[in-house]
């Protein structure tokens, strides 16, 4: 074998703690090594060229460059070696950089200890194989999971090209929060007449499949061949039937029994609902929890109003399988709060100022609500309490956001925005009325962004305190608001009628679950996480799910629109060729040693093991062997740690070549 | 057991998962965290590839400890990988000091792909805990004193041979 060894410098950072010429040098006498250099950028252009010319001039088996992560670079090289016309597979990588450099300071450790990573990569690739990617087909249709302002863009955008779309969403109704919404910051437009037009756009589009009032259950598969099972729930009205006239949500007599979820518990619905009147499908749901049918089997009020029949006590959810090729995740958020069954939620919730007792302490959807035209004062703001119009109301920003003792560390983005709106919708509708705003700064990037914050404070004369709130306590019919003004240095008290807090936003409660069901990474708050947070900022780091919206961070409205659109197009690029070249890493058998004890079958995540019988010439059966499917092994090696007799091997992690790796520490 | 010297410096081998700890220390390196430096990593697609005879490997190669690391449960990229190699571990654990392993040599963590400091402080623990065993030297000892004469073992090799 001859291996040459390639040191990068990475500029000054490994060459800052590591002596890159002494480790090359020392390299140069590890047994195969052939060539041995150090170069200032190995990801350069001249330092690509470097390795291509000495795998020409020495004739070299395989290649060590010894740079940065693998997970940085391993492409760059691998295709290197491949332009020389050496198998990219004979390439290993030593870290240099991120486990050596980076994390020492001390020029001879981080040398000595250079030296040995590079000799352990030597080992492998001595024992590596020339392999070539596995090709996969690709399934041209795509998954979208929920259906808010983000799923909805990425669904239109990949039906748009061309492609069929399966767009699941949990509730009975697509539109997500931004249906709740009143008017939309900057340009104060009305939210619903912008979004409703898209909701019908995905209704009748014919290469959109819309599976509301479902979630999805089960994923399986890869990239471009992704099988999903998908729970519908039953709605116990029929789909097929339905007209979505009314008359049974007319008739339904428990009236005051269930809160209104669209409403954010500000009124009531019936146990046979519509979310809200432009829902999408308009066909309703019964609430099972509350109708009176599930509990005594006497009424039968909806039925009797129902013209068609459709309505069906007995439906049961249905499972579909939907083979798809990419999934869209955009589930969304939820505003952080103390729930009203706190025990449900994963969060303690935050426990101040009120919230949760004083019936006026409301949050922003709730806020929304009361001042959109389809709310339940008609788009008057009147407090919840006695209805009564509020003179004076305190709203307070960063509740939860920015504060790690009681919430969370990261910054909501949109409450700034949000708050200026609504203090802004309350002085349009409450001309006499007094709004303060309690800010820790005031984040106003984007466009328009922050002259609309300056248009609040001075056009419309909201009163802005920069400071925290201490406490807020009831006195003779009033919300004693206590806080300190921190530009005044001095404490302030406002005896307010209302108080608006714009609560942290957070990811679906469901959202970890669901990122284990498909595989992908998930933060310790619960929000998805890209594959690189600058390059590929909507691509999980499995292969062929995408990101959208504010299931990833807190977003805004455009912005969630703009990242659906680019979680599409990944889609379509992924559609855009008809196979797909896959890392040949998977395991093989060694039907000569394979004792068919099938081990490797119990332990395989994603059942590509199979079995295959062996017969002599004769067409007798001499025995079974396991056998794996390359398309559906993964390469997580299990069956290899597992096999009794080692005859199933993970190509690229073979036995021999991990201890191989272990004998170079020695 | 001998006393550890000033000069020695303990070894550890630490096996880790492709996507989770590999990453993790990435993380670590990325954010400038600066550690221990005897720690060498041997990547490997999943814990679940993790042999439990890795690890006598390693400590017969000459490692004074060994660290496994892979993605906190639920969080596997490969689903279930982490669960066969927490079985394997809960196991092999047990059965370190039959063949002559103190247990509290081998370590076994859960580190995610954005848990940098979590590594840094798991591999300079581990590092402080091995250095407080002193060096594994019964394997050392055990080799140059049981080791078959390198003429014998060919002729064992050769034999093995010409009956596979």
């Amino acid at each position: 074998m001859k291996i040459g060894v390639f040191i990068c410098y990475c500029g000054e950072n490994i060459g800052r703690t590591v002596d890159c010429a002494a480790v090359a040098q020392a390299c140069a006498s590890i047994p195969g090594v052939a060539v041995s250099v150090d170069y200032k950028y190995m990801c350069s252009d001249p330092g690509q060229n470097l390795i291509i010319n000495a795998i020409r001039e020495h004739r070299l088996d395989g290649v060590v460059v010894g740079s940065c992560s693998p997970h940085m670079h391993e492409k760059t090289f691998r295709k290197a070696c491949s332009n020389a016309g050496l198998n990219p597979f004979m390439f290993e990588m030593a870290n240099l950089r991120e486990h050596c450099s980076w994390i020492h300071d001390d020029i001879a450790v981080g040398t000595a200890k250079s030296i040995d990573l590079v000799r352990i990569a030597v080992e492998k690739v001595k024992r590596n194989e020339p392999l070539t990617p596995i090709r996969v087909p690709v399934t041209k249709r795509a998954l979208v999971i929920g259906g808010g302002i983000s799923g909805i863009q990425a669904a239109l955008d990949i039906a748009g090209a061309g492609f069929q779309v399966v767009l699941v969403e949990k509730e009975p109704s697509i539109g997500g929060h931004m249906s709740q919404l009143s008017e939309t910051f900057p340009t104060l437009d009305c939210s619903q007449c912008i979004l409703t037009p898209r909701m019908v756009e995905v209704y009748q589009h014919p290469n959109i499949t819309l599976m509301s009032y479902s979630e999805v259950e089960k994923v399986e598969g890869f990239i471009g061949n992704f099988s999903v099972t998908i729970r519908r729930k039953a709605r116990s009205v029929r789909a097929d039937l339905c007209t979505g006239c009314g008359d049974c949500v007319q008739k339904c007599p428990i009236k005051k029994k269930a809160y209104s979820e669209f409403e954010e518990g500000l009124a009531f619905r019936p146990a046979m609902y519509v979310p809200f009147p432009q829902a999408v499908p308009n066909i309703p749901v019964i609430d099972r929890a509350v109708c009176t049918y599930y509990k005594t089997g006497k009424c039968q009020a909806c039925v009797k109003a129902c013209g068609r029949g459709a309505i069906d006590f007995e439906q049961q959810d249905e499972f579909v399988t939907e083979a798809v090729g990419a999934i869209v995740v955009a589930t969304g958020y939820k505003l952080y709060t103390i729930d009203k069954k706190p025990d449900d939620s994963q969060y303690k919730g935050y426990g101040e100022y009120g919230y949760g007792v004083y019936k006026d302490v409301i949050d922003g959807l709730q806020f929304e609500r009361l001042a959109s035209a389809s709310g339940p004062t008609g788009g008057e703001i009147r407090r919840p309490s006695d209805k009564a119009v509020p003179k004076k109301i305190v709203f307070i920003q960063c509740v939860g956001s920015r504060d790690e003792s009681k919430g969370f560390s990261y910054c909501s983005k949109i409450c700034c925005m949000y708050t200026a709106k609504h203090a802004m919708l309350y002085k349009h509708k409450v001309h006499e009325g007094e709004a303060y705003v309690f800010y820790m700064d005031i984040r106003s990037g984007g466009k328009g962004y922050e002259e609309f914050v300056r248009r609040a404070i001075e056009e419309d004369h909201v009163k802005y305190i920069r400071g925290r709130v201490s406490r807020i306590y009831e006195k003779d019919g009033k919300y004693i608001v206590r806080g300190e003004d921190t530009i005044a240095g001095m404490q302030v008290e406002i005896d307010a009628d209302m108080v608006v807090l714009a609560t942290a936003m957070v990811p679906q409660p469901e959202s970890a679950v669901l990122a284990q069901k498909l595989g992908i990474a998930y933060d310790n708050h619960g929000y998805f996480v890209e594959v690189h947070p600058k390059l590929r900022p909507v691509e999980c780091s499995t292969g062929g799910i995408f990101l959208a919206g504010a299931c990833h961070s807190p977003r805004d409205i455009p912005e969630s629109v703009s990242m659906a659109s680019a979680a599409a197009a990944k889609a379509l690029v992924l559609f855009g060729s008809d196979v797909l070249e896959r890392e040949p890493v998977v395991a093989k058998v060694n039907e000569s040693t394979c004792a068919g004890c099938f081990y490797c079958q119990k332990v395989c995540a994603y059942n590509a093991v199979e079995r295959r019988e062996i017969r002599d010439r004769a067409g007798n059966l001499r025995k079974v062997v396991a056998y794996v499917n390359e398309g559906l092994c993964q390469g997580c090696g299990t069956c290899n740690a597992t096999c009794p007799s080692k005859s199933v091997e993970l190509i690229g992690f073979t036995d021999e070549q991990l201890y191989a790796e272990i004998h170079a520490l020695a | 057991m001998k006393m550890p010297t000033s000069t020695w410096n303990p070894k550890i081998v630490a096996f880790v998962c492709n996507w989770c700890t590999y990453t993790g220390a990435d993380l670590a390196g990325t954010s400038r965290l600066k550690q221990e430096p005897n720690a060498r990593l041997i990547r490997v697609p999943c814990t679940g590839r993790i042999d439990p005879v890795f690890v006598i490997k390693a400590f017969e190669s000459g490692a004074d400890g060994v660290l496994i690391s892979g993605c906190h449960p639920a969080d596997c990229h490969y689903n279930t990988g982490n669960y066969h190699a927490r079985r394997r571990w809960t196991l092999f654990h047990n059965l370190l000091d039959f063949v002559g392993i103190d247990s509290s040599r081998l370590h076994f963590s859960w580190v995610s792909a954005s848990e940098g400091k979590k590594w840094v402080t798991v591999v300079d623990g581990v590092i402080d805990e091995i250095r407080a065993r002193g060096p594994f030297e019964r394997y050392q000892k055990a080799n140059s004193e049981f080791a078959l004469p390198p003429a014998l073992f060919e002729a064992a090799a050769k034999e093995v041979q010409q009956h596979a």
